[in-house]
């Protein structure tokens, strides 16, 4: 009799606690591929209730790394794309698996390292001097090696600085194969310098003695774009919905509210939709 | 670095505080990992008694893939429930992608080998102490795996406790079907993972107290129960 109750009560106990089905009963929803930069500042956090508010549309975030975020759209795993990585965007559009492209914001990246700065690049503007002379000092550098957008402009200024990063892997050169995150933190913890975009920088909550050493070159400019999935390649990609959501962040009132995103006093990312 | 004392007072003000987010994060976090482990035991004790208690062809292979699979990375087991549930693969027209039901499929299939192995173990030790008893009484086969996991039932709540223990620590097979989306499928461990990318290491570190403290108190109901049951056995 025992063991039949024990029974009931563990059926019981599961169906109360629901097997499935949404937290939020709630149709009016669609998945945002996007990155851990846009996720880790806290943006989606600040301008997704505001656009909630208006419409009723919950936007649901995936953060990863844009390489990721653009396989899993791929898969059809999205109907909005919003990633930093101009070049790979503009391949998804032309392979048919977006709609069309547009610029949405724009940040920039910067070069992070210990206060006592080994290779002695403290200050340098040109950022392709500043790494070559990391190189030539062998000085610690983490990479995100992990296919973001990040770290395909990390690499394309190694290619444009001459260097060869994929020999001194291990060595000097440090692929932490995650985050924008977890590499500051594997990053300050050995000393090493780091590119990072500004927008995680100011909002990293262990800074250690690191500070911002190389910034404010043209080419650490960090522009982020918004794609809709094709639905005609995913018929499950909710067009209607994204397309929505993707006319409000392009909007003057999306615009303004992605402009008035503040971290410390410090506006993280600067609104450059197209204003047709 | 801030001592540890003001890590233990930030997460005790976390659960005091009655923040509805962290609240939120919590109950989710057990929806997902009790159903799963119900289920697991659901699956797990009834295969683990059967191949404790009865002879058949490639019993030691059962046995040892069984076994094998307690040790299944849970990036592995997110990375193939992700294919499956895929809106490109087999299971997608579900859409149940980065939904609560996707973590729970996951975290059935990491949990259904501990409790499946850990079962076969204790019923099997058990089974060789009643085997000479159902055999003279001529007990039928559905009848003995009933008796032997009625019997077994506290070292099996043991069993079932670690197989939640390996539910709730675990982040990477959730991440990855979850999608760790705010108010949707953001669990404890997510949340523990999402705080160390962002720097915030004592935040981290207290939610990973409280993820403590709630497995201590699932471990110490589950002992009280248990307590109270062995008394009601004896009265």
């Amino acid at each position: 009799m025992l063991k039949r109750n024990f029974l009931g009560f563990a059926a019981a106990a599961l169906m109360a606690l629901g097997l499935g089905g949404p937290v939020a009963a709630q149709d009016d929803f669609i998945i945002v591929q996007s990155t851990t930069s846009t996720q880790n500042s806290g943006l989606f956090d600040y301008i997704l209730p505001m656009f909630a508010d208006k419409t009723g549309i919950e936007v649901r975030v995936v953060a990863v790394g844009t390489g990721q975020a653009i396989k899993n759209a791929r898969n059809g795993d999205g109907d909005v794309l919003f990633v930093h990585a101009k070049p790979a965007e503009e391949k998804f559009v032309a392979d048919g698996e977006g709609v069309s492209r547009a610029d949405v914001m724009f940040n920039d990246f910067v070069i992070v390292g210990p206060d006592s700065d080994p290779a002695e690049v403290g200050g340098m503007s040109d950022v392709v001097a500043a790494m070559t002379r990391i190189a030539e000092a062998k000085a610690p550098f983490a990479s995100r090696g992990d296919d973001s957008g990040t770290h395909k402009a990390e690499l394309s200024l190694w290619d444009e600085a001459g260097v060869d990063v994929a020999a001194a892997s291990g060595d000097w050169y440090r692929e932490t194969g995650s985050g924008m995150g977890a590499t500051l933190n594997t990053g300050t913890g050995m000393d090493a310098y780091i590119m990072t975009d500004r927008a995680t920088w100011i909002s990293f909550g262990n800074k250690g003695d690191y500070k911002i050493l190389v910034e404010g070159d043209d080419k650490l400019f960090n522009q982020y774009g918004i794609i809709l999935v094709n639905p005609e390649k995913h018929p499950n990609v909710k067009a209607e919905l994204g397309q929505q959501f993707i006319d409000w962040v392009l909007s003057e009132e999306g615009q303004n509210a992605i402009a008035s995103f503040k971290v410390d006093g410090q506006q993280l990312f600067f609104p450059n939709a197209d204003k047709v | 670095m801030e001592s540890f004392s003001t890590i233990l007072a930030e997460a005790f003000g976390l659960i005091l505080s009655g923040d509805q987010a962290v609240i939120d994060i919590i109950l989710l976090s057990l929806r997902v990992t009790l159903t799963a482990v119900g289920l697991a035991c659901l699956i797990g004790l009834p295969l683990g008694a059967l191949v404790g208690a009865f002879r058949f062809p490639l019993r030691t292979a059962v046995i040892v893939t069984m076994n094998t699979m307690m040790g299944l990375p849970p990036v592995v087991v997110g990375l193939v429930v992700y294919l499956m549930l895929s809106a490109a693969g087999p299971l997608g027209p579900l859409a149940l992608l980065y939904t609560a039901t996707a973590m729970i499929i996951a975290q059935t299939i990491l949990v259904t080998p501990i409790v499946a192995a850990l079962t076969r173990q204790v019923i099997e030790d058990l089974h060789g102490e009643y085997a000479e008893q159902f055999a003279s009484l001529g007990v039928g086969p559905v009848r003995r795996i009933r008796a032997l996991l009625w019997d077994a039932r506290y070292s099996l709540l043991t069993v079932a406790l670690a197989g939640f223990g390996r539910a709730a620590a675990e982040v990477g097979a959730v991440i990855i079907v979850g999608g760790n989306i705010n108010h949707v499928t953001r669990v404890m461990t997510t949340t523990i993972a999402l705080e160390t990318s962002k720097g915030n290491l004592q935040l981290a570190l207290a939610l990973g107290l409280v993820l403590l403290t709630i497995a201590v108190v699932v471990n110490g109901l589950v002992y009280a129960i248990r307590g109270s049951a062995a008394r009601a056995a004896y009265a």
